[in-house]
C-alpha cells in the first residue's frame, strides 16, 4: 500500500496557471476522486503525478519518496487514459503483456500474470482479438487489465467511463468500485461527473481554476460545501443561494418544502411559483423567494411523498429546517457563521 | 411557418450531381488521355517501328528493336545500375527520412530554422541543385576535396565522378539528398497521426526509447513508410536528371540507368524505335509498384 502526496504544486503553461498551488495527500489504499469542470486542472494534476508533465515547482511523492524528476516508468504507476490508448496493432494479450515485457519479466511469468489479470476482468475469451474488434466496455477492461498486470503502487484513471454509453457506464462504475476494493490499490480518479465522483470516491477533491476548493467525504462535500463554487457545482439541481445583507443563505432544493412538511425549527418564506417539472416522480418547482434583497430564483425539489397541491403563478408558504441552512460570505464565497433569519 | 416549395425555381446545374461529376472529371480525363495515354500508345508503336530522327516514316519491324537492345551490353548494365541505384537510394532515403521526421516533430528552440533547412533541397529545382553538386564534385576544383586536403585526410583529388564506384556513390548520394525531405515530410505526417495517448501509454507502461520506437511507432507508421518508400522507388526508377547532369551516364556507362539510356539512345542518338523499346521496359516494373501502392493504401483505409 502506498500513498500519493503533492506538495505546493504549481504548473504554468505560457502564463496559464493550470495548477496553482495544490497540497494533497491520499491515504493508503484510498480511492480519491478529482472532480471539477473542464479546464480546472484535474487532468494536468493527474499527468503531473504520472510524470507526463514536469511541474513548474513543487513536489510529487509516491510512497513517501520524492519522484518529481523521475520519468513515468520509474514511478510504479499505472494509468488508464480516457481513450484507453490500447495499442491498435497488438492483440489483447500483447497489450496486457506489454508493461511486463518492458519491465523484463520472463515470458512464462508474463503470460501467467496476463491471464490472471484477464481472468479478474472476465476477458480471457478476448485475448487473441485486436482492439478494433472490441466494444467500448471490453476495451475498458483490457485497459484495466493492462494497468493491473504489473502490480502498480498507484492507479491513475483519467475519465475512464466517459467513452461508454449511459447504460454501460452505470454497471462499469459499480464494477470499477468493486474491483478497487478487491485489490486495494491506492487510486486517483479524474472526472467531471459528480455522480461518478459521489458514487466511487472515498474522498473527493473538488477543483476549480487550478486549486483544490474542498476535499472530503462525499457526504461532507454535499452537506457542508466550503464555498459557493462547491455548493453550486455539486448537486443537481445545485444549492440555492439567496442574498441577505452581505451574506448568501444556501439550502439544497430537497430541503425547501411546503411549510406543513417541515417539522422542528424552521425558516419560512414565500415562494412565487413560475414553472414546474416532473422528473422521475419528483416535482421540481422553479420560482423566486425574497429574503430582503429582492426576488431570487430558487428551485425546490419535492419528493413524490409530498402531495401538497402547487400551481404555477401562485404563491405558497415554503420552509427550510434551520439545521439545513448554510451561510456564505457574499463577496468571497467562503463559509461564514450563521446569521439570524426571520423575525 | 416555412414557405411552400417554389416550384417555379427549377433545378439548377449546381444541383445536378450527375452532370457535375462529368464536368469536374473531364479536365483530369482529358489530361490523362493527352499526356499519359497518347504518349504511351505512341511509345508502343515506335518500339515496333524503325522510326529515327532522320527518317520519321513509320515502318513495321516487329520485335527487332527489342532483340537489338537485349543484345546490347549497355542495356544490361543500365538495368543492373537502375536496380542498384533504386535499392541503395531507397534504403538511405527511408532511413534518413525516418530520422529527419523525428527531428521535424521534435519541439526545440530554433526548430523553424531546422525545418527550413531540411526542406530546402526539395524546394530547389533539381537541375539547379544538381549543377551545384556538379561543381562540388568537380575533378579539379572540388571544395569537398579541398576541405579534405586541408584537414590532411587526402593527398590528391578524389575524382568523384571519374571513377566507376565513386561516380555511382555520388549519384546515389545526390539523389538521396534530394528525396529525403519528401520522405521525411510524408513520414512526419505518419508520426503525427499516432494518437498522443498511445505514446504516453507506452511511457507509463515503462517502455524505453527503442522499445517505443520498434514496438509502437514503427508498426503504427508502417503503412505510411511503405507508401513513401514505394513512391520514392518509382520516382528513383524513372529518374534520369541526377545521372544526366552529374555524369551523363559515364564514366563509360558505369552510371547509366534505363531512363538515361533510353534518352541517349532515342533522343540524342536519334534511334527513336530503340529508345522507346528501352523506356517501355520500365513499364511492367512500374505497374507492379503502382499496384503495390494502391493495395497498401487500401489496407490502410480498411485498418
Amino acid at each position: 500500500m502506498y500513498t500519493v502526496e503533492v506538495k505546493n504544486l504549481y504548473k504554468h503553461f505560457d502564463g496559464v496557471h493550470a495548477i496553482d498551488g495544490i497540497d494533497l495527500a491520499t491515504d493508503e489504499g484510498e480511492y480519491l476522486v478529482l472532480l471539477g469542470p473542464s479546464g480546472c486542472g484535474k487532468t494536468t494534476l493527474l499527468r503531473t503525478i504520472a510524470g507526463l508533465e514536469e511541474p513548474t515547482s513543487g513536489d510529487v511523492l509516491i510512497g513517501g519518496q520524492v519522484v518529481t524528476g523521475l520519468p513515468p516508468r520509474a514511478r510504479r504507476i499505472a494509468m488508464v487514459f480516457q481513450s484507453y490508448a490500447l495499442y491498435p496493432h497488438k492483440t489483447v494479450l500483447a497489450n496486457i503483456v506489454f508493461p511486463l515485457k518492458a519491465a523484463g519479466v520472463p515470458p512464462e511469468e508474463r503470460e501467467r500474470k496476463a491471464r490472471t489479470a484477464a481472468g479478474m476482468l472476465g476477458i480471457e475469451h478476448l485475448l487473441d482479438r485486436k482492439p478494433r474488434q472490441l466494444s467500448g466496455g471490453e476495451r475498458q477492461r483490457v485497459a484495466l487489465a493492462r494497468a493491473l498486470v504489473r502490480d502498480p503502487a498507484v492507479f491513475l484513471l483519467d475519465e475512464p467511463l466517459s467513452n461508454l454509453d449511459a447504460k454501460l457506464r452505470a454497471s462499469a462504475r459499480d464494477e470499477l468500485k468493486r474491483f478497487q476494493q478487491e485489490i486495494g490499490t491506492t487510486t486517483i480518479y479524474v472526472t467531471h461527473d459528480q455522480s461518478e465522483a459521489m458514487g466511487l470516491g472515498d474522498r473527493i477533491a473538488v477543483m476549480s481554476q487550478g486549486r483544490v476548493r474542498q476535499i472530503g467525504h462525499p457526504v461532507e462535500i454535499y452537506d457542508d460545501p466550503a464555498d459557493t463554487f462547491v455548493a453550486t457545482f455539486i448537486g443537481s439541481p445545485p444549492m440555492n443561494l439567496v442574498p441577505r445583507g452581505d451574506t448568501l443563505v444556501g439550502f439544497r432544493p430537497e430541503h425547501l418544502l411546503p411549510v406543513e412538511n417541515v417539522r422542528g425549527e424552521r425558516v419560512t418564506t414565500t415562494l412565487e411559483v413560475q414553472r414546474m417539472e416532473y422528473l422521475s416522480g419528483d416535482r421540481h418547482v422553479y420560482g423566486t423567494v425574497d429574503l430582503g434583497e429582492g426576488p431570487t430564483r430558487v428551485i425546490a425539489r419535492l419528493p413524490a411523498t409530498v402531495e401538497t397541491p402547487i400551481a404555477v403563478g401562485e404563491r405558497h408558504e415554503f420552509a427550510v429546517p434551520v439545521e439545513r441552512l448554510r451561510f456564505f460570505d457574499a463577496a468571497e464565497g467562503k463559509r461564514t457563521a450563521p446569521i439570524r433569519l426571520g423575525p | 411557418m416555412a414557405a411552400p416549395p417554389d416550384v417555379a425555381a427549377r433545378r439548377r446545374l449546381a444541383d445536378r450531381d450527375g452532370a457535375l461529376a462529368w464536368i469536374f472529371l473531364s479536365p483530369a480525363v482529358v489530361y490523362i488521355l493527352a499526356l499519359v495515354g497518347l504518349p504511351f500508345v505512341l511509345a508502343v508503336a515506335f518500339s515496333l517501328s524503325d522510326v529515327t530522327g532522320g527518317d520519321p516514316s513509320f515502318d513495321w519491324v516487329g520485335l527487332q528493336n527489342f532483340e537489338r537492345i537485349f543484345s546490347d551490353p549497355v542495356f544490361w548494365r543500365s538495368l543492373r545500375n537502375t536496380f542498384v541505384f533504386t535499392a541503395v537510394s531507397m534504403f538511405f532515403i527511408v532511413l534518413f527520412g525516418k530520422v529527419l521526421a523525428n527531428v521535424l516533430i521534435a519541439d526545440f528552440k530554433g526548430r523553424w530554422l531546422v525545418r527550413f533547412l531540411v526542406l530546402l533541397p526539395w524546394t530547389t529545382p533539381v537541375a539547379l541543385s544538381t549543377i551545384t553538386w556538379l561543381w562540388l564534385l568537380d575533378s579539379v576544383f572540388s571544395p569537398i576535396d579541398w576541405v579534405l586536403r586541408q584537414i590532411g585526410l587526402l593527398q590528391t583529388n578524389m575524382f568523384w565522378l571519374g571513377q566507376p564506384t565513386l561516380a555511382m556513390a555520388s549519384v546515389i548520394a545526390v539523389h538521396v539528398w534530394r528525396l529525403v525531405p519528401l520522405a521525411a515530410v510524408i513520414m512526419m505526417a505518419g508520426l503525427l497521426s499516432i494518437p498522443k495517448d498511445v505514446q504516453e501509454q507506452a511511457l507509463v507502461d515503462g517502455a524505453g526509447y527503442w522499445r517505443r520506437m520498434f514496438e509502437v511507432t514503427i508498426p503504427l507508421t508502417a503503412p505510411v513508410i511503405a507508401i513513401s518508400a514505394l513512391f520514392g522507388a518509382i520516382f528513383t526508377f524513372t529518374d534520369m536528371t541526377v545521372v544526366y547532369v552529374l555524369t551523363r551516364g559515364g564514366p563509360t556507362n558505369e552510371t547509366q540507368v534505363l531512363a538515361s539510356w533510353a534518352f541517349f539512345r532515342g533522343i540524342e542518338g536519334s534511334d527513336i524505335g530503340q529508345g522507346a523499346a528501352i523506356a517501355l521496359f520500365l513499364f511492367p516494373l512500374l505497374l507492379a509498384a503502382a499496384i503495390a501502392i494502391l493495395r497498401a493504401v487500401r489496407r490502410m483505409e480498411v485498418g
